[in-house]
């Protein structure tokens, strides 16, 4: 099996075609028989639910969440509204697969969530898509419009006798939208404000009704799975950890980008893939899941593989997929306050602890960067995390210790001859900047 | 039941219950910011965070639901090791600024600090400096002080129904603000100064005048509406410094109004009275109270025995106790006439059998299904009752209104019938007329007169579907119902709707002691005048007991010509009122909060409290002024000691008897229309009684904003006026210019120009007028 | 306050939702605004508010809650470099660098003649090609190299 090829692709197969967002191109693929065969047999929701269990297909938005049993927390008897939600709201570092996915497969996305307004009864599904991404929203639009032309979406779909209907709400920068409940605020008109759970979004969602969130790749993965079934999905990954999954590598790497690829493949494969560590440098350390997940270094990252066990045990997270690659040219700390003052920036400020916490992490971290640091400062950022951690209403206060606590847990002694020397071991002085 | 247990205590709580609610129920504090009982739960503070077996966090109390068999632990190591963390983060960014707080020794956060909070922060970056906000004359800002519990902007959203304050920005550098500066305005508004737990919102008038351990606390009454609102009154050197609310769940729960909150004020204003006055050859002079009472009851004496007892009219004001009320009536009838009236807002003041009510007790207002809310601009006149009828709608009632303006009421409205108020007799027949027509029994008398109604709206029959479903229903009648030439009718008409389909027919009283007013009899005896009448021609002397006729009465131009014609005419008052030039006699008497006393509020309860401070300068309690006056006109049976005493003649102890809303049977004859335009001519919120009109804060706020000529766009295009110019508004011979302004939601043919004292040389509330451009 | 074709764009937004939870549109119909007028003044967001039946104040916590939201006026061409880290090791600081000393301003600043506003940004979602800008918001310029900047800003009217 060649990796990140039509073999190994669940959502990025269409890369290879002329015009891989067409309607045209995915249907010429087998693109809608998902969804043609389950209206035409009117195929119970158990049975798709039950593919889905078998697929072990898990949440490509971060958390790694069992897809299947999600979906089986929906009220099957609810008298109202339900509704189903993509979370396209990629806007954690070191993430771009699902603009992909928009941009060059929408038809599987959108087919996919048809699939799951059906199984979930749900009478509408609304896609966030992240500000920074209006292209994508655009192009998205036309994606529905050129399905709801082809009767897809709408009245009575392919003759069904069954409505539904998909739309797109545009975020505008905040990356707090992409936490479920913010992104159920944000659609709703309001401030991006992740609520309190219980109650959850299968209990009270959407405009206070049942709804299912899902990730872009989550429910772009679905019609492959029902097409092929849920066990050559499972095949493809390893046990507990279906399917493919698009890694995103960025940073250091000769050829950033997106390689969708088994889990559980070698993560020295996968770097590879991307060309290796940049010409000249050696690896230093690895984000594996995106910015929130605890940075590893290089030697362990090395005798891993890609898949959500394995980097768990690690002490980190798969997350998002998004790998960061840092090279020996990297100053951990100068890299640290970067996303520490990601999260103090993006913190929505809701919750005492991440309002209040984020900052006060960002200003001792940006101090040791500016030479200004104390020797008691690097306890104090551990002491600060640990009332952070836990305390706040989502895994953004998480997300902004995770980083913290693995950086100065793996490479404390930069942050300590920074303290001490008031400059950086990597070789610059704390102001200059790092990368290139 | 689930029973949990929290710090070892077993507890039996509702399913639905938090495991805060569970702590309360059990004596456990459990420290707290952004939880508030009558707010929705936000669960950001994390103040509250507690050790839940199992539960791999710790959990907020506020929002975490019990489940059986949960164990709690709010005091563990892991507890308090959250607590003490928030705790923490909270201090870093809050200025140490208590010693100059307004909040200090009455802090959520300085308490909470002290039982839950670490010794020393380590905080040392800078911190958080917030722009001041200027919200008003009522509440003053100190932002940097904001802890962002949500409180004040969750009140707006869900209580006042009027979002008025936000919370821009996001993150660390999310601000507590308005719109605009200076846009608070909302009648409940000083309620966010109690509901914030730190000193970012504090009272403006209040501002630096007193720590709170200063102040002495007594329990008093609000002296305005109907509702009796419990207050707190705070006394520093026997001056009133501030209001706050008394919690009482059965009538205002945790709230009061702006004027409940600021009215006091006035007490300390420099329009006082402070000693007698008589008036000689025009010159008012001082005089001590011997030489002043002795003149009134030798003035009052002599007219009597000249011109007979029926020359003298005593009006009093319903802000006034059951004490007063009582011994003024007393006096009144001891001098032999029936001429006495506390209802000097109204056109139609016949005799009524009944003592008239809410009708039912305040808080089933909360679980009304069905409203019908005839003649109330209730935002104004009921600011409180107001918010429970939102708490109804947003559990589902439907709330009906007939007006002559479809005012915004924050909150749903079913359906909504804007007449002018010539035309409510009509449109209240037209309700009766649908619900006849859908079936319901009006009874013989009523059935036929309903003959007379050729059309009915749809919006009538709206509200006649609305009435005729639902299972808890009431009509309630509001002051301008109540105020109306044609009062009785639209009661009857009122009366048999409720009878039809089965809801209870309350009144909305207007004053702090109308109920208690019509109690101690203080209206027209059998022979006597009401005070409509008392008005429209001249009687020889007038007893005035906190009354201004020139401002409160139905036709108040009208009730200035005829004391400006009266012989004689006392007023015991705490003010020097300007209009007040009528009189030749001013006796001062304490105000609320300086005398002991007691209202009977809506839903007919009896409500006592003693005095706060001193009467300032000579003033007396009104009682014992009367009680002297009585003496002095040697009437027999004043000699009491305390106001307790004079409580006991005046209530008997089975009052809740008298309370009936039994209309006279009377079919309705005004189901014609009239054609013109008419006058709804409201009391403005802090124009309702003397306090609230020489309370300066209260009378800088956006309520209290000069009258002007409210027309509807086709008006003014009719009469070709524009708005921002001046316009002469007339009833009969008397006129006043007023600026035009705008308001689309009036009824057709209705000028809006409210009881003020600058449209004072006006007629009559609700009759007719005339405008022209000049 | 809006033009008919903007009123057209916001009518449409309002389509996606149910009827009465209008004030779903309202991130859309800033935007829609903002995209017209070039900044969000607090008139427009009270237009934008009544337009949407609802309260002013809940409209401008929106518009002050979402970054891209410009409540003051901004540069004709307005630069949004993300310096977040994926961007930054693959050298977004260098072109932040050549940026502000080419356009003599820095981020949060517009130049003189209203031409260029520049503007920190975090991550776009782009990351794999990094360094990387958005340009009045809508249309993002990915693969920036010193040699590619000049031109790029050069191009901007
Ligand atoms: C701060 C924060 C940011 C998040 N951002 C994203 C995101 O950009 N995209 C995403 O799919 N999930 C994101 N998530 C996870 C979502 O809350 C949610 O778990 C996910 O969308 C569920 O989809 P899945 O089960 O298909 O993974 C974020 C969570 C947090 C706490
Ligand atoms: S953890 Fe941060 S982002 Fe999440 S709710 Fe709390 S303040 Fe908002
Ligand atoms: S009181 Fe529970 S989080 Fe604030």
């Amino acid at each position: 099996m060649s990796l990140n090829t039509p073999d190994t692709q669940i959502c990025l197969w269409t890369l290879g075609f002329d015009h891989p967002a067409s309607l045209a191109t995915y249907t010429a693929n087998g693109g809608y028989e998902a969804l043609r065969n389950i209206l035409a047999e009117k195929t119970p929701a158990e049975d798709i639910i039950a593919q889905v269990k078998i697929s072990a297909l898990r949440g490509r938005g971060g958390a790694g969440f069992p897809t299947g049993l999600k979906w089986s927390f929906m009220p099957r008897s609810f008298p109202g509204d339900k509704y189903i939600v993509c979370n396209t709201d990629e806007g954690e570092p070191g993430t771009f697969k699902d603009r992909d996915i928009v941009r060059f497969n929408p038809h599987q996305l959108i087919e996919g969530m048809i699939i799951a307004g059906y199984t979930l009864g749900a009478v509408a599904g609304y896609n966030y898509i992240h500000g920074e991404i209006y292209e994508e929203y655009q192009s998205w639009e036309a994606a529905l419009e050129e399905a709801r032309a082809a009767g897809l979406l709408g009245r009575n779909i392919l003759g069904s006798g069954w409505d539904f209907d998909l739309h797109a709400h545009h975020g505008y920068g905040a990356y707090i939208c992409g936490e479920e409940t913010a992104l159920l605020e944000s659609i709703e008109g309001k401030k991006g404000q992740p609520r309190f759970k219980p109650p959850f979004p299968a209990s009270y969602g959407l405009y206070g009704k049942p709804t299912t969130i899902n990730n872009t790749e989550t429910l772009a993965s679905i019609p492959w799975i029902l097409r092929h079934g849920g066990q050559a999905f499972l095949e493809l990954g390893k046990p507990n950890n279906g399917g493919s999954k698009i890694f995103s590598i960025s940073g250091h790497v000769n050829k950033p980008g997106n390689y969708e690829i088994p889990l559980g493949t070698p993560f020295a494969d996968l770097l590879a893939m991307a060309g290796g560590v940049r010409t000249g440098h050696t690896l230093k350390a690895v984000i594996p899941g995106g910015s929130s997940a605890p940075v590893l270094p290089a030697e362990v990252m090395m005798s891993l593989t890609m898949d959500f066990d394995a980097i768990s045990r690690a002490g980190s997270m798969l997350g998002s997929g998004a790998v960061i690659v840092m090279d020996d040219s990297v100053c951990m700390v100068k890299a640290l306050e970067r996303l520490s003052y990601f999260y103090f920036e993006e913190s929505c400020g809701q919750c005492t602890p991440c309002r209040e916490g984020t900052g006060w992490l960002y200003r001792i971290i940006h101090r040791i960067e500016q030479g200004q640091g104390r020797p008691e400062d690097i306890d104090e950022l551990l002491r600060i995390g640990k009332n952070i951690g836990g305390n706040t209403i989502c895994a953004l206060g998480e997300a902004a210790v995770g980083p913290v606590a693995s950086f100065v847990k793996h490479f404390r002694s930069e942050f300590e001859y920074h303290i001490e020397h008031k400059r950086c071991q990597v070789g610059m002085s704390p102001s200059d900047k790092v990368g290139g | 039941m689930p029973v949990i247990e929290i710090d070892g205590k077993q507890i039996e709580i509702a399913a639905e219950a938090t495991v805060m609610d569970a702590a309360h129920q059990a004596g456990i504090t459990i420290p707290h910011f952004c939880y508030h009982k009558k707010l929705s739960i936000a669960a950001s503070c994390r103040m509250c965070l507690v050790e839940v077996e199992k539960a791999p966090k710790p959990l907020p109390a506020c929002a975490t639901p019990v489940t059986e068999g949960m164990k709690v632990q709010t005091r563990s190591v892991k507890a308090i090791a959250a607590q003490q963390g928030v705790m923490e983060f909270l201090l870093i960014n809050h200025p140490l600024d208590c010693p100059i707080c307004d909040q200090g020794g009455e802090c959520q956060l300085q308490d909470t600090a002290v039982g839950y909070g670490a010794s020393a922060s380590r905080y040392s970056e800078p911190k958080r400096v917030v722009k001041e906000k200027d919200l008003g004359p009522l509440i003053a800002t100190d932002m940097t002080r904001c802890i962002h519990c949500s409180r004040c902007v969750r009140f707006g959203q869900e209580i006042s129904g009027l979002m008025e304050l936000g919370m821009a920005g996001r993150g660390e550098h999310t601000e507590v603000m308005p719109f605009l500066e200076a846009q608070v305005s909302h009648e409940l508004s000083g309620n966010v100064i109690e509901l914030c737990p730190v000193g970012a919102l504090t009272s403006k008038p209040f501002r630096y005048s007193a720590r709170s351990w200063e102040l002495s606390r007594r329990k008093s009454v609000s002296p305005h509406d109907g509702l009796g609102s419990n207050i707190q009154v705070h006394v520093k050197n026997n001056r009133v410094l501030r209001v706050v609310p008394q919690e009482n769940e059965a009538i205002n729960e945790c709230w009061i109004a702006d004027r409940d909150r600021y009215s006091y004020e006035a007490l300390n204003s420099p329009d006082r009275l402070t000693s007698p006055m008589l008036k000689q050859n025009g010159q008012w002079r001082e005089a001590n109270w011997q030489e002043a009472l002795e003149h009134v009851a030798a003035r009052l004496n002599q007219i009597r025995q000249a011109q007979g007892p029926a020359a003298i009219a005593g009006l009093a004001s319903p802000h006034q106790t059951v004490e007063e009320l009582y011994l003024f009536t007393k006096v009144l009838r001891g001098l032999g006439t029936e001429n006495i009236d506390h209802r000097l807002a109204r056109a139609d003041t016949a005799a009524s059998d009944g003592v008239r009510w809410l009708g039912m007790a305040v808080a089933e207002i909360n679980t009304l299904d069905r409203v019908l809310l005839i003649g109330s601009t209730i935002r104004q006149e009921q600011p409180l009752i107001a918010q429970r009828l939102r708490q109804a709608v947003k559990h589902g009632a439907e709330l009906n209104v007939l007006h002559a303006a479809g005012d915004d009421l924050l909150c749903r409205v079913n359906a909504r019938l804007i007449n002018k108020p010539g035309d409510w007799v009509n449109a209240l027949a037209q309700i009766a007329k649908a619900m006849q027509e859908a079936g319901a029994d009006l009874g013989a008398d009523m059935g036929a007169a309903l003959a007379a109604i050729v059309s009915v709206s749809d919006h009538a029959r709206a509200i006649a579907t609305s009435l005729m479903s639902g299972s808890r229903r009431a009509l309630l009648l509001g002051a301008l119902a109540q105020q109306h030439p044609a009062a009785e009718q639209l009661h009857g008409l009122a009366q048999s709707i409720a009878t039809a389909c089965g809801a209870t027919l309350g009144f909305l009283s207007p004053a702090a002691n109308s109920v208690g007013a019509q109690l101690v009899g203080s209206l027209p005896g059998p022979e006597g005048l009401g005070a409509a009448a008392m008005l429209a021609t001249p009687c020889s002397a007038y007893v005035l007991l906190g009354a201004e006729p020139a401002l409160e009465a139905y036709d108040a131009a009208g009730a200035a010509a005829a004391l400006h014609a009266a012989d004689f005419v006392v007023a015991l008052s705490a003010f020097k009122m300007a209009t007040l030039e009528h009189a030749d006699v001013l006796l001062p008497i304490a105000a609320f909060a300086e005398t002991a006393g007691s209202f009977v509020n809506m839903e007919g309860r009896l409500q006592r409290f003693q005095g706060a401070v001193k009467p300032q300068g000579e003033a007396r309690p009104a009682w014992k002024v009367l009680r002297v006056l009585g003496n002095l006109l040697s009437l027999g049976g004043f000699d009491y000691d305390t106001a307790e005493a004079v409580l006991g003649d005046a209530l008997p102890a089975d009052f809740s008897a008298r309370l009936n809303n039994a209309a006279p049977p009377l079919a309705p004859s005004r189901l014609n229309l009239v054609p013109g335009l008419e006058r709804l001519g409201e009391t403005p919120p802090y124009q309702l009684d003397a306090l609230v009109r020489h309370a300066p804060a209260l009378q800088a706020s956006t309520d209290a904003a000069p009258p002007a000529a409210w027309m509807g766009s086709e008006l003014l295009t009719r009469l070709c006026l524009a708005e921002g110019g001046l316009v002469r508004v007339s009833q009969g011979d008397r006129d006043v210019v007023l600026p035009v302004r705008r308001d689309d939601r009036l009824a057709t043919d209705t000028v809006r120009v409210a009881a003020h004292p600058l449209t004072a040389k006006l007629g009559p509330r609700l009759g007719p007028v005339s405008v022209e451009k000049v | 306050m809006l033009s008919a074709a903007s009123l057209a764009q916001i009518d449409h937004e309002l389509t996606k939702y149910p009827p009465e939870q209008k004030q779903s549109a309202v991130m859309s119909a800033l935007r829609i605004a903002q995209t017209e007028l070039g900044w969000l003044s607090r008139d427009t967001i009270e237009f934008v508010a009544h337009y949407l039946d609802m309260p002013a104040i809940a409209a401008y916590e929106v518009a002050t809650f979402y970054n891209m939201y410009d409540l003051a006026p901004v540069g004709r061409n307005k630069i949004t470099l993300c310096t977040n880290l994926p961007c930054q090791l693959q050298g977004a600081d260098q072109i932040a660098a050549q940026m502000q000393a080419r356009l003599g301003i820095g981020f949060g600043e517009t130049t003189a003649d209203g031409r260029y506003t520049l503007k920190e940004g975090e991550c776009m979602g782009a990351c794999g090609h990094g360094p990387l800008c958005l340009h009045n918001n809508h249309k993002m310029h990915d693969h920036l190299t010193p040699e590619s900047v000049g031109k790029l800003l050069d191009d901007m009217k």
